[in-house]
Protein backbone atom coordinates (compact mmCIF):
# COMPACT_ATOMS: atom_id res chain seq x y z
CA UNK A 1 0.00 0.00 0.00
CA UNK A 2 1.14 3.52 -0.73
CA UNK A 3 2.32 5.74 2.10
CA UNK A 4 -0.48 7.76 3.62
CA UNK A 5 -0.60 10.36 6.38
CA UNK A 6 -2.79 9.37 9.32
CA UNK A 7 -4.73 12.61 8.92
CA UNK A 8 -5.81 11.24 5.50
CA UNK A 9 -6.84 8.03 7.21
CA UNK A 10 -8.89 10.11 9.67
CA UNK A 11 -10.80 11.79 6.85
CA UNK A 12 -11.30 8.51 5.01
CA UNK A 13 -12.48 6.72 8.17
CA UNK A 14 -15.01 9.44 8.93
CA UNK A 15 -16.50 8.82 5.49
CA UNK A 16 -16.26 5.03 5.75
CA UNK A 17 -17.82 4.78 9.23
CA UNK A 18 -19.77 8.01 9.13
CA UNK A 19 -23.12 6.68 7.90
CA UNK A 20 -24.39 6.55 11.51
CA UNK A 21 -26.77 9.54 11.55
CA UNK A 22 -25.68 10.39 15.10
CA UNK A 23 -22.18 11.25 13.97
CA UNK A 24 -21.44 14.95 13.55
CA UNK A 25 -18.07 16.42 12.59
CA UNK A 26 -16.91 19.85 13.72
CA UNK A 27 -13.88 21.66 12.42
CA UNK A 28 -12.26 25.01 13.17
CA UNK A 29 -11.58 26.29 9.65
CA UNK A 30 -8.99 23.61 8.91
CA UNK A 31 -11.09 20.99 7.14
CA UNK A 32 -8.80 20.87 4.11
CA UNK A 33 -5.83 20.14 6.35
CA UNK A 34 -7.47 17.86 8.92
CA UNK A 35 -9.19 16.07 6.00
CA UNK A 36 -12.64 16.40 7.53
CA UNK A 37 -13.52 18.00 4.17
CA UNK A 38 -13.93 14.41 2.95
CA UNK A 39 -16.76 13.93 5.45
CA UNK A 40 -18.15 17.35 4.56
CA UNK A 41 -18.44 16.33 0.89
CA UNK A 42 -20.22 13.08 1.75
CA UNK A 43 -22.40 14.25 4.63
CA UNK A 44 -22.67 18.05 4.37
CA UNK A 45 -25.72 18.17 6.65
CA UNK A 46 -23.70 16.70 9.51
CA UNK A 47 -20.57 18.83 9.07
CA UNK A 48 -20.36 21.99 11.15
CA UNK A 49 -17.71 24.61 10.54
CA UNK A 50 -17.00 26.34 13.82
CA UNK A 51 -14.65 28.99 12.48
CA UNK A 52 -11.37 29.79 14.20
CA UNK A 53 -12.71 29.33 17.72
CA UNK A 54 -11.47 26.10 19.26
CA UNK A 55 -12.67 26.70 22.81
CA UNK A 56 -16.23 27.21 21.64
CA UNK A 57 -15.91 24.22 19.30
CA UNK A 58 -15.04 21.85 22.14
CA UNK A 59 -17.99 23.06 24.22
CA UNK A 60 -20.44 22.94 21.32
CA UNK A 61 -19.24 19.37 20.68
CA UNK A 62 -20.01 18.65 24.34
CA UNK A 63 -23.50 20.13 23.94
CA UNK A 64 -24.12 17.99 20.84
CA UNK A 65 -22.88 14.90 22.69
CA UNK A 66 -25.14 15.73 25.64
CA UNK A 67 -27.98 15.67 23.10
CA UNK A 68 -27.16 12.16 21.86
CA UNK A 69 -24.63 12.89 19.12
CA UNK A 70 -21.24 11.29 18.59
CA UNK A 71 -19.37 14.54 18.11
CA UNK A 72 -15.98 14.66 16.39
CA UNK A 73 -14.10 17.90 17.02
CA UNK A 74 -11.19 18.42 14.69
CA UNK A 75 -8.32 20.85 14.52
CA UNK A 76 -4.53 20.84 14.84
CA UNK A 77 -3.21 19.13 17.97
CA UNK A 78 -1.72 22.42 19.14
CA UNK A 79 -5.15 24.02 19.35
CA UNK A 80 -7.15 20.95 20.36
CA UNK A 81 -4.98 19.89 23.28
CA UNK A 82 -3.19 23.17 23.88
CA UNK A 83 -5.46 26.14 23.35
CA UNK A 84 -8.67 24.33 24.27
CA UNK A 85 -7.22 22.25 27.10
CA UNK A 86 -9.47 23.63 29.78
CA UNK A 87 -12.61 23.27 27.67
CA UNK A 88 -11.63 19.66 26.96
CA UNK A 89 -10.87 19.08 30.63
CA UNK A 90 -14.02 20.58 32.09
CA UNK A 91 -16.71 20.18 29.42
CA UNK A 92 -15.58 16.86 27.89
CA UNK A 93 -13.31 15.07 30.37
CA UNK A 94 -15.08 15.89 33.62
CA UNK A 95 -18.50 15.23 32.09
CA UNK A 96 -17.39 12.06 30.25
CA UNK A 97 -19.40 13.19 27.24
CA UNK A 98 -19.16 11.28 23.97
CA UNK A 99 -16.78 13.60 22.14
CA UNK A 100 -13.96 12.40 19.88
CA UNK A 101 -11.13 14.83 19.38
CA UNK A 102 -9.42 14.39 16.01
CA UNK A 103 -6.12 16.21 16.45
CA UNK A 104 -4.00 16.38 13.34
CA UNK A 105 -0.58 17.90 12.61
CA UNK A 106 0.80 16.54 15.87
CA UNK A 107 4.51 16.33 16.48
CA UNK A 108 7.61 17.81 14.95
CA UNK A 109 6.88 16.22 11.55
CA UNK A 110 4.62 19.20 10.84
CA UNK A 111 7.94 20.52 9.56
CA UNK A 112 8.21 23.92 7.95
CA UNK A 113 5.46 25.62 10.00
CA UNK A 114 7.83 25.54 12.95
CA UNK A 115 7.57 25.43 16.73
CA UNK A 116 4.28 27.32 17.13
CA UNK A 117 2.50 24.52 15.26
CA UNK A 118 4.55 21.51 16.31
CA UNK A 119 2.55 20.13 19.22
CA UNK A 120 4.86 18.07 21.42
CA UNK A 121 2.81 18.27 24.62
CA UNK A 122 -0.57 16.84 23.69
CA UNK A 123 -0.06 13.29 24.94
CA UNK A 124 0.99 14.63 28.34
CA UNK A 125 -1.92 17.05 28.50
CA UNK A 126 -4.60 14.62 27.39
CA UNK A 127 -3.20 11.78 29.50
CA UNK A 128 -3.65 13.96 32.58
CA UNK A 129 -7.44 14.04 32.19
CA UNK A 130 -9.20 11.19 34.06
CA UNK A 131 -11.15 8.93 31.71
CA UNK A 132 -9.69 10.35 28.50
CA UNK A 133 -8.65 7.68 25.99
CA UNK A 134 -5.49 8.70 24.10
CA UNK A 135 -4.66 7.04 20.78
CA UNK A 136 -1.61 7.70 18.59
CA UNK A 137 -1.82 5.42 15.54
CA UNK A 138 1.28 4.35 13.62
CA UNK A 139 -0.07 3.84 10.13
CA UNK A 140 -3.06 4.12 7.86
CA UNK A 141 -4.65 0.81 8.78
CA UNK A 142 -4.30 1.49 12.48
CA UNK A 143 -5.62 5.03 12.17
CA UNK A 144 -8.70 3.93 10.22
CA UNK A 145 -9.53 1.23 12.74
CA UNK A 146 -8.82 3.58 15.65
CA UNK A 147 -11.55 5.91 14.38
CA UNK A 148 -13.96 2.98 14.25
CA UNK A 149 -12.97 1.99 17.79
CA UNK A 150 -13.48 5.57 18.96
CA UNK A 151 -17.01 5.54 17.53
CA UNK A 152 -17.75 2.28 19.33
CA UNK A 153 -16.33 3.54 22.64
CA UNK A 154 -18.79 5.56 24.71
CA UNK A 155 -16.83 8.46 26.18
CA UNK A 156 -14.12 10.98 25.37
CA UNK A 157 -11.29 9.94 23.04
CA UNK A 158 -8.28 11.96 21.88
CA UNK A 159 -6.83 10.80 18.57
CA UNK A 160 -3.44 12.04 17.44
CA UNK A 161 -2.77 12.14 13.72
CA UNK A 162 0.20 13.26 11.66
CA UNK A 163 0.68 15.41 8.59
CA UNK A 164 3.49 13.34 7.13
CA UNK A 165 2.82 10.27 4.95
CA UNK A 166 3.94 7.12 6.77
CA UNK A 167 4.70 3.54 5.73
CA UNK A 168 2.58 0.61 6.82
CA UNK A 169 3.84 -1.15 9.90
CA UNK A 170 0.83 -3.45 10.20
CA UNK A 171 -0.21 -6.05 7.63
CA UNK A 172 -3.61 -6.59 6.01
CA UNK A 173 -4.72 -8.95 8.79
CA UNK A 174 -4.24 -6.27 11.42
CA UNK A 175 -6.98 -5.91 14.03
CA UNK A 176 -6.90 -2.80 16.23
CA UNK A 177 -7.87 -3.40 19.82
CA UNK A 178 -8.36 -0.34 22.04
CA UNK A 179 -5.92 -0.44 24.96
CA UNK A 180 -3.91 -3.38 23.59
CA UNK A 181 -0.27 -2.99 22.59
CA UNK A 182 1.05 -4.87 19.59
CA UNK A 183 4.24 -6.88 19.63
CA UNK A 184 5.59 -6.46 16.11
CA UNK A 185 8.87 -8.30 16.60
CA UNK A 186 10.09 -10.61 19.35
CA UNK A 187 13.44 -10.10 21.00
CA UNK A 188 15.32 -11.03 24.17
CA UNK A 189 17.95 -8.37 24.95
CA UNK A 190 15.81 -5.22 25.20
CA UNK A 191 12.40 -3.87 24.15
CA UNK A 192 11.73 -0.81 22.04
CA UNK A 193 8.30 0.58 22.93
CA UNK A 194 7.24 3.07 20.29
CA UNK A 195 4.18 5.01 19.23
CA UNK A 196 3.03 6.80 16.08
CA UNK A 197 5.55 7.24 13.32
CA UNK A 198 8.36 6.17 15.64
CA UNK A 199 7.14 2.58 15.32
CA UNK A 200 8.51 2.36 11.80
CA UNK A 201 11.86 3.70 13.05
CA UNK A 202 11.83 1.21 15.92
CA UNK A 203 11.45 -1.64 13.44
CA UNK A 204 14.39 -0.30 11.41
CA UNK A 205 16.48 0.04 14.57
CA UNK A 206 15.69 -3.57 15.50
CA UNK A 207 16.88 -4.74 12.05
CA UNK A 208 20.12 -2.79 12.46
CA UNK A 209 20.63 -4.19 15.96
CA UNK A 210 20.13 -7.70 14.61
CA UNK A 211 23.16 -7.30 12.33
CA UNK A 212 25.16 -6.46 15.45
CA UNK A 213 23.89 -9.55 17.25
CA UNK A 214 21.44 -7.74 19.51
CA UNK A 215 17.90 -9.10 19.74
CA UNK A 216 15.42 -6.26 20.31
CA UNK A 217 11.69 -6.70 20.81
CA UNK A 218 9.44 -4.06 19.25
CA UNK A 219 6.12 -3.12 20.83
CA UNK A 220 3.71 -0.64 19.29
CA UNK A 221 1.65 1.25 21.88
CA UNK A 222 -1.11 2.93 19.89
CA UNK A 223 -3.35 3.44 22.92
CA UNK A 224 -1.29 5.46 25.35
CA UNK A 225 -4.21 5.64 27.75
CA UNK A 226 -5.42 3.27 29.04
CA UNK A 227 -1.99 1.73 28.49
CA UNK A 228 -1.47 -2.00 28.03
CA UNK A 229 0.32 -2.74 31.31
CA UNK A 230 0.54 -6.45 30.63
CA UNK A 231 2.62 -6.20 27.46
CA UNK A 232 4.98 -3.69 29.12
CA UNK A 233 5.47 -5.71 32.31
CA UNK A 234 6.07 -8.81 30.21
CA UNK A 235 8.66 -6.95 28.13
CA UNK A 236 10.38 -5.63 31.25
CA UNK A 237 10.54 -9.07 32.84
CA UNK A 238 11.59 -10.94 29.72
CA UNK A 239 14.05 -8.49 28.17
CA UNK A 240 15.19 -6.53 31.24
CA UNK A 241 15.58 -3.15 29.54
CA UNK A 242 13.33 -0.72 27.67
CA UNK A 243 13.78 2.17 25.25
CA UNK A 244 10.72 4.25 24.43
CA UNK A 245 10.38 6.37 21.29
CA UNK A 246 7.80 9.05 20.54
CA UNK A 247 7.40 12.21 18.52
CA UNK A 248 6.63 14.19 21.69
CA UNK A 249 8.38 15.97 24.53
CA UNK A 250 10.31 13.58 26.78
CA UNK A 251 8.18 14.48 29.79
CA UNK A 252 4.62 13.29 30.24
CA UNK A 253 4.23 11.23 27.08
CA UNK A 254 4.68 7.56 26.18
CA UNK A 255 8.04 7.35 27.98
CA UNK A 256 6.53 8.61 31.22
CA UNK A 257 3.54 6.27 30.85
CA UNK A 258 5.81 3.27 30.30
CA UNK A 259 8.11 4.28 33.17
CA UNK A 260 5.09 4.54 35.50
CA UNK A 261 4.14 0.94 34.70
CA UNK A 262 7.69 -0.40 34.85
CA UNK A 263 8.61 1.35 38.12
CA UNK A 264 5.55 0.03 39.91
CA UNK A 265 5.62 -3.51 38.59
CA UNK A 266 8.94 -4.66 37.21
CA UNK A 267 11.72 -2.09 37.67
CA UNK A 268 14.26 -2.21 34.85
CA UNK A 269 16.21 0.61 33.15
CA UNK A 270 14.09 2.74 30.79
CA UNK A 271 15.50 5.26 28.32
CA UNK A 272 13.12 7.79 26.82
CA UNK A 273 13.57 9.11 23.31
CA UNK A 274 11.62 12.22 22.36
CA UNK A 275 12.17 15.94 21.93
CA UNK A 276 13.87 17.87 24.72
CA UNK A 277 13.12 21.41 23.53
CA UNK A 278 10.77 23.36 21.25
CA UNK A 279 10.84 22.48 17.58
CA UNK A 280 11.73 24.71 14.64
CA UNK A 281 11.18 25.04 10.91
CA UNK A 282 12.72 22.52 8.57
CA UNK A 283 11.94 19.45 6.52
CA UNK A 284 10.63 16.57 8.63
CA UNK A 285 13.66 14.39 7.82
CA UNK A 286 16.04 17.18 8.85
CA UNK A 287 14.12 17.71 12.07
CA UNK A 288 14.09 13.99 12.91
CA UNK A 289 17.86 14.01 12.50
CA UNK A 290 18.42 17.11 14.61
CA UNK A 291 16.10 16.01 17.42
CA UNK A 292 17.31 12.41 17.57
CA UNK A 293 14.13 10.81 16.28
CA UNK A 294 16.00 8.28 14.15
CA UNK A 295 16.62 4.53 14.02
CA UNK A 296 20.29 5.31 14.70
CA UNK A 297 19.48 7.11 17.95
CA UNK A 298 17.16 4.28 19.00
CA UNK A 299 19.98 1.83 18.29
CA UNK A 300 22.42 3.88 20.38
CA UNK A 301 19.97 4.05 23.29
CA UNK A 302 19.26 0.32 23.15
CA UNK A 303 22.98 -0.41 23.46
CA UNK A 304 23.24 2.00 26.39
CA UNK A 305 20.19 0.65 28.20
CA UNK A 306 21.51 -2.92 27.87
CA UNK A 307 24.66 -1.79 29.69
CA UNK A 308 22.47 -0.63 32.59
CA UNK A 309 20.92 -4.08 33.01
CA UNK A 310 21.83 -5.81 36.25
CA UNK B 1 -50.12 36.28 27.80
CA UNK B 2 -49.95 38.02 31.13
CA UNK B 3 -50.12 36.06 34.35
CA UNK B 4 -52.74 37.14 36.83
CA UNK B 5 -51.84 38.54 40.24
CA UNK B 6 -52.46 35.20 41.94
CA UNK B 7 -50.01 33.35 39.73
CA UNK B 8 -47.38 36.06 40.09
CA UNK B 9 -47.78 35.87 43.87
CA UNK B 10 -47.42 32.10 43.79
CA UNK B 11 -44.23 32.37 41.75
CA UNK B 12 -42.91 35.06 44.09
CA UNK B 13 -43.44 32.76 47.04
CA UNK B 14 -41.58 29.94 45.29
CA UNK B 15 -38.74 32.27 44.29
CA UNK B 16 -38.27 33.35 47.87
CA UNK B 17 -38.26 29.71 48.96
CA UNK B 18 -35.56 29.15 46.34
CA UNK B 19 -33.63 32.03 47.96
CA UNK B 20 -34.04 30.38 51.37
CA UNK B 21 -32.80 27.08 49.95
CA UNK B 22 -29.79 28.80 48.41
CA UNK B 23 -28.88 30.52 51.66
CA UNK B 24 -29.40 27.31 53.64
CA UNK B 25 -27.02 25.57 51.23
CA UNK B 26 -24.33 28.25 51.49
CA UNK B 27 -24.72 28.63 55.26
CA UNK B 28 -24.36 24.89 55.91
CA UNK B 29 -21.41 24.67 53.53
CA UNK B 30 -19.83 27.73 55.16
CA UNK B 31 -18.83 28.68 51.60
CA UNK B 32 -20.43 29.42 48.25
CA UNK B 33 -21.94 32.29 46.29
CA UNK B 34 -25.09 33.84 47.77
CA UNK B 35 -25.22 37.22 45.98
CA UNK B 36 -25.59 35.95 42.42
CA UNK B 37 -27.83 33.09 43.56
CA UNK B 38 -30.35 35.54 45.01
CA UNK B 39 -30.31 37.72 41.89
CA UNK B 40 -31.31 34.84 39.56
CA UNK B 41 -33.92 33.19 41.82
CA UNK B 42 -36.82 34.83 39.98
CA UNK B 43 -35.81 33.83 36.46
CA UNK B 44 -34.97 30.30 37.60
CA UNK B 45 -38.42 30.01 39.19
CA UNK B 46 -40.15 31.34 36.10
CA UNK B 47 -38.27 28.92 33.83
CA UNK B 48 -38.83 25.82 35.96
CA UNK B 49 -42.43 26.57 37.00
CA UNK B 50 -43.94 28.43 34.08
CA UNK B 51 -41.85 28.19 30.92
CA UNK B 52 -39.93 24.95 30.48
CA UNK B 53 -41.31 21.58 29.51
CA UNK B 54 -39.58 19.43 32.15
CA UNK B 55 -40.65 16.47 34.25
CA UNK B 56 -39.01 15.81 37.62
CA UNK B 57 -40.13 12.18 37.37
CA UNK B 58 -38.41 11.83 34.01
CA UNK B 59 -35.44 14.23 34.00
CA UNK B 60 -34.11 12.81 30.70
CA UNK B 61 -37.46 13.09 28.86
CA UNK B 62 -36.56 13.20 25.18
CA UNK B 63 -38.10 16.45 24.02
CA UNK B 64 -37.58 18.36 27.27
CA UNK B 65 -36.47 21.96 27.23
CA UNK B 66 -32.86 22.33 28.35
CA UNK B 67 -31.39 24.69 30.92
CA UNK B 68 -27.68 25.29 31.44
CA UNK B 69 -26.45 27.43 34.33
CA UNK B 70 -23.38 28.97 32.72
CA UNK B 71 -22.62 30.97 35.87
CA UNK B 72 -22.13 27.65 37.67
CA UNK B 73 -20.97 29.25 40.91
CA UNK B 74 -24.61 30.11 41.62
CA UNK B 75 -25.40 26.41 41.93
CA UNK B 76 -27.28 27.14 45.20
CA UNK B 77 -30.04 28.79 43.13
CA UNK B 78 -30.14 25.86 40.71
CA UNK B 79 -30.28 23.29 43.51
CA UNK B 80 -32.80 25.52 45.27
CA UNK B 81 -35.18 25.52 42.31
CA UNK B 82 -34.63 21.83 41.48
CA UNK B 83 -35.62 21.09 45.08
CA UNK B 84 -38.80 23.20 44.88
CA UNK B 85 -39.71 21.60 41.53
CA UNK B 86 -39.27 18.08 42.93
CA UNK B 87 -36.08 16.94 41.17
CA UNK B 88 -34.24 16.58 44.49
CA UNK B 89 -35.38 16.53 48.15
CA UNK B 90 -35.46 20.00 49.71
CA UNK B 91 -33.56 18.84 52.80
CA UNK B 92 -30.60 17.79 50.63
CA UNK B 93 -29.63 21.40 49.91
CA UNK B 94 -28.08 21.50 53.38
CA UNK B 95 -25.49 18.93 52.20
CA UNK B 96 -24.17 21.33 49.53
CA UNK B 97 -20.37 21.18 49.21
CA UNK B 98 -20.08 18.49 51.89
CA UNK B 99 -17.90 15.45 51.34
CA UNK B 100 -20.04 12.61 49.92
CA UNK B 101 -22.83 15.00 48.88
CA UNK B 102 -24.00 14.86 45.28
CA UNK B 103 -24.49 18.62 45.42
CA UNK B 104 -21.01 19.71 44.35
CA UNK B 105 -19.73 23.27 44.74
CA UNK B 106 -20.49 23.70 41.04
CA UNK B 107 -23.18 21.66 39.22
CA UNK B 108 -22.31 18.10 38.16
CA UNK B 109 -24.56 16.67 35.43
CA UNK B 110 -23.60 13.11 36.33
CA UNK B 111 -24.71 13.46 39.94
CA UNK B 112 -27.79 15.67 40.05
CA UNK B 113 -31.10 14.81 38.33
CA UNK B 114 -32.16 17.78 36.22
CA UNK B 115 -28.68 19.25 35.80
CA UNK B 116 -28.05 19.22 32.05
CA UNK B 117 -24.38 20.24 32.10
CA UNK B 118 -21.49 20.43 34.51
CA UNK B 119 -20.49 24.07 34.70
CA UNK B 120 -18.36 26.39 36.75
CA UNK B 121 -15.65 27.45 34.35
CA UNK B 122 -17.17 30.67 33.02
CA UNK B 123 -17.98 30.96 29.33
CA UNK B 124 -18.25 27.23 28.76
CA UNK B 125 -21.85 26.52 29.77
CA UNK B 126 -23.28 28.97 27.31
CA UNK B 127 -21.28 27.34 24.48
CA UNK B 128 -22.50 23.91 25.50
CA UNK B 129 -26.06 25.21 25.58
CA UNK B 130 -25.52 26.51 22.05
CA UNK B 131 -24.47 22.99 21.06
CA UNK B 132 -27.72 21.65 22.51
CA UNK B 133 -29.69 24.20 20.51
CA UNK B 134 -27.83 23.17 17.36
CA UNK B 135 -28.64 19.52 18.11
CA UNK B 136 -32.35 20.38 18.23
CA UNK B 137 -32.05 22.05 14.82
CA UNK B 138 -30.16 19.08 13.32
CA UNK B 139 -32.79 16.68 14.64
CA UNK B 140 -35.78 18.89 13.74
CA UNK B 141 -36.90 18.88 17.35
CA UNK B 142 -38.84 21.74 18.85
CA UNK B 143 -37.38 21.86 22.36
CA UNK B 144 -35.84 25.14 23.42
CA UNK B 145 -32.57 25.80 25.23
CA UNK B 146 -32.11 28.36 27.99
CA UNK B 147 -28.96 29.51 29.73
CA UNK B 148 -28.21 32.02 32.47
CA UNK B 149 -24.86 33.76 32.56
CA UNK B 150 -23.35 36.55 34.59
CA UNK B 151 -22.56 40.03 33.36
CA UNK B 152 -18.98 39.62 34.59
CA UNK B 153 -18.89 36.35 32.64
CA UNK B 154 -19.18 38.40 29.46
CA UNK B 155 -15.50 39.25 29.97
CA UNK B 156 -14.65 35.68 28.92
CA UNK B 157 -13.70 35.67 25.23
CA UNK B 158 -15.50 32.39 24.70
CA UNK B 159 -18.86 34.12 25.26
CA UNK B 160 -18.20 36.09 22.08
CA UNK B 161 -17.09 32.99 20.17
CA UNK B 162 -20.45 31.46 20.99
CA UNK B 163 -22.22 34.75 20.20
CA UNK B 164 -20.82 34.55 16.65
CA UNK B 165 -21.63 30.85 16.43
CA UNK B 166 -25.27 31.04 17.62
CA UNK B 167 -26.05 33.93 15.27
CA UNK B 168 -24.24 32.24 12.35
CA UNK B 169 -26.32 29.09 12.74
CA UNK B 170 -29.52 31.10 13.39
CA UNK B 171 -30.26 29.35 16.67
CA UNK B 172 -33.64 30.99 17.30
CA UNK B 173 -34.50 28.15 19.71
CA UNK B 174 -31.82 29.49 22.05
CA UNK B 175 -32.35 32.16 24.72
CA UNK B 176 -29.70 33.36 27.11
CA UNK B 177 -30.36 35.48 30.18
CA UNK B 178 -27.67 37.86 31.38
CA UNK B 179 -27.87 38.45 35.11
CA UNK B 180 -27.00 42.12 34.89
CA UNK B 181 -26.46 42.95 38.56
CA UNK B 182 -23.44 45.09 37.70
CA UNK B 183 -21.12 43.49 40.22
CA UNK B 184 -18.34 40.93 40.05
CA UNK B 185 -15.90 39.71 42.70
CA UNK B 186 -13.61 42.71 42.49
CA UNK B 187 -16.45 45.23 42.29
CA UNK B 188 -18.33 47.23 39.65
CA UNK B 189 -18.18 45.45 36.29
CA UNK B 190 -17.57 48.72 34.47
CA UNK B 191 -14.51 49.37 36.65
CA UNK B 192 -13.05 45.84 36.63
CA UNK B 193 -13.28 45.27 32.85
CA UNK B 194 -16.16 47.07 31.25
CA UNK B 195 -18.33 44.72 29.16
CA UNK B 196 -20.91 47.42 28.31
CA UNK B 197 -22.82 48.29 26.20
CA UNK B 198 -24.03 44.69 26.47
CA UNK B 199 -27.15 45.23 24.35
CA UNK B 200 -25.38 46.99 21.48
CA UNK B 201 -22.63 44.39 21.38
CA UNK B 202 -25.03 41.46 21.12
CA UNK B 203 -27.14 43.30 18.55
CA UNK B 204 -23.99 43.84 16.49
CA UNK B 205 -23.29 40.11 16.76
CA UNK B 206 -26.71 39.44 15.21
CA UNK B 207 -28.81 38.64 18.25
CA UNK B 208 -32.33 39.66 19.16
CA UNK B 209 -31.85 41.61 22.39
CA UNK B 210 -34.47 42.34 25.05
CA UNK B 211 -33.73 44.41 28.15
CA UNK B 212 -35.99 43.84 31.11
CA UNK B 213 -36.41 43.69 34.87
CA UNK B 214 -35.03 40.52 36.52
CA UNK B 215 -37.50 40.76 39.38
CA UNK B 216 -40.77 41.28 37.49
CA UNK B 217 -42.31 37.93 36.51
CA UNK B 218 -44.65 39.30 33.88
CA UNK B 219 -41.91 41.30 32.19
CA UNK B 220 -39.63 38.26 32.22
CA UNK B 221 -42.37 36.05 30.78
CA UNK B 222 -43.05 38.66 28.12
CA UNK B 223 -39.35 38.57 27.16
CA UNK B 224 -39.46 34.76 26.93
CA UNK B 225 -42.53 34.92 24.71
CA UNK B 226 -41.06 37.64 22.51
CA UNK B 227 -38.00 35.41 22.07
CA UNK B 228 -40.19 32.45 21.09
CA UNK B 229 -41.68 34.51 18.25
CA UNK B 230 -38.30 35.50 16.80
CA UNK B 231 -37.13 33.62 13.69
CA UNK B 232 -33.54 33.26 12.52
CA UNK B 233 -31.79 34.88 15.46
CA UNK B 234 -30.69 33.75 18.92
CA UNK B 235 -32.14 35.70 21.83
CA UNK B 236 -30.56 37.53 24.69
CA UNK B 237 -32.56 38.78 27.66
CA UNK B 238 -30.55 41.30 29.65
CA UNK B 239 -32.09 41.23 33.11
CA UNK B 240 -31.46 44.27 35.25
CA UNK B 241 -31.05 42.57 38.59
CA UNK B 242 -30.10 43.23 42.19
CA UNK B 243 -27.27 41.14 43.55
CA UNK B 244 -28.36 39.73 46.91
CA UNK B 245 -32.03 40.47 46.09
CA UNK B 246 -34.48 40.39 49.04
CA UNK B 247 -31.88 40.17 51.81
CA UNK B 248 -31.41 43.74 52.98
CA UNK B 249 -27.76 43.59 53.99
CA UNK B 250 -26.72 41.57 50.91
CA UNK B 251 -28.36 43.74 48.26
CA UNK B 252 -25.92 45.46 45.89
CA UNK B 253 -22.95 44.46 48.00
CA UNK B 254 -20.13 42.67 46.11
CA UNK B 255 -18.78 41.36 49.43
CA UNK B 256 -21.59 38.76 49.25
CA UNK B 257 -20.45 37.44 45.87
CA UNK B 258 -18.57 34.54 47.38
CA UNK B 259 -18.97 34.72 51.16
CA UNK B 260 -21.15 32.59 53.44
CA UNK B 261 -23.31 34.23 56.11
CA UNK B 262 -22.51 33.65 59.76
CA UNK B 263 -25.21 32.17 62.03
CA UNK B 264 -26.80 35.48 63.02
CA UNK B 265 -26.62 36.76 59.45
CA UNK B 266 -28.20 33.56 58.14
CA UNK B 267 -31.00 33.77 60.71
CA UNK B 268 -31.59 37.41 59.88
CA UNK B 269 -31.74 36.62 56.14
CA UNK B 270 -34.18 33.74 56.65
CA UNK B 271 -36.32 35.96 58.86
CA UNK B 272 -36.49 38.64 56.18
CA UNK B 273 -37.41 36.11 53.50
CA UNK B 274 -40.02 34.47 55.76
CA UNK B 275 -41.62 37.86 56.30
CA UNK B 276 -41.79 38.46 52.55
CA UNK B 277 -43.32 35.01 52.03
CA UNK B 278 -45.83 35.62 54.84
CA UNK B 279 -46.88 38.90 53.27
CA UNK B 280 -47.31 37.25 49.87
CA UNK B 281 -49.32 34.38 51.32
CA UNK B 282 -51.60 36.83 53.09
CA UNK B 283 -52.31 38.55 49.78
CA UNK B 284 -53.39 35.33 48.06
Amino acid sequence: MAKRATRESYGAALVEYGSNPNIVVLDADLSKSTKTDMFKKTYPERFINMGIAEGNMMCVAAGLAASGKIAFASTFAMFAAGRAFEQVRNSIGYTGLNVKIGATHAGISVGEDGASHQCLEDIALMRSIPGMVVINPADDREAMQAVKAAIDHNGPVYMRFGRLAVEDVNDENYKFELGKGVQLKDGADATIVATGLMVEMALKAAEMLKTEGISARVVNIHTIKPIDEEIIIKAAKETGAIVTAEEHYIMGGLGSAVAEVVCANAPVPVKIIGTDRFGKSGKPAELFEEYGLTPENILKNVKEVIKLKK
Amino acid sequence: MTMDKKRVTELSIIANRVRKNALTAVYNAASGHPGGSLSIADVMTLLYFEVMNVDPKNPKMENRDRFVLSKGHTAPALYGVLAERGFIPVEDVATFRHIDSYLQGHPDMNKVPGVEMSTGSLGQGVSVAGGMALAAKLDNKDYRVYSVLGDGELEEGQVWEQAMFAAHYKLDNFTIFVDNNGLQIDGDITKVMNPTPIDEKFKAFGWNVIVTDAHDFNKLLDAVNQAKAVKGKPNEVIMKSIKGKNVSFMENNPAWHGAAPKKDEYEQAIKELDEIIKGLEASL
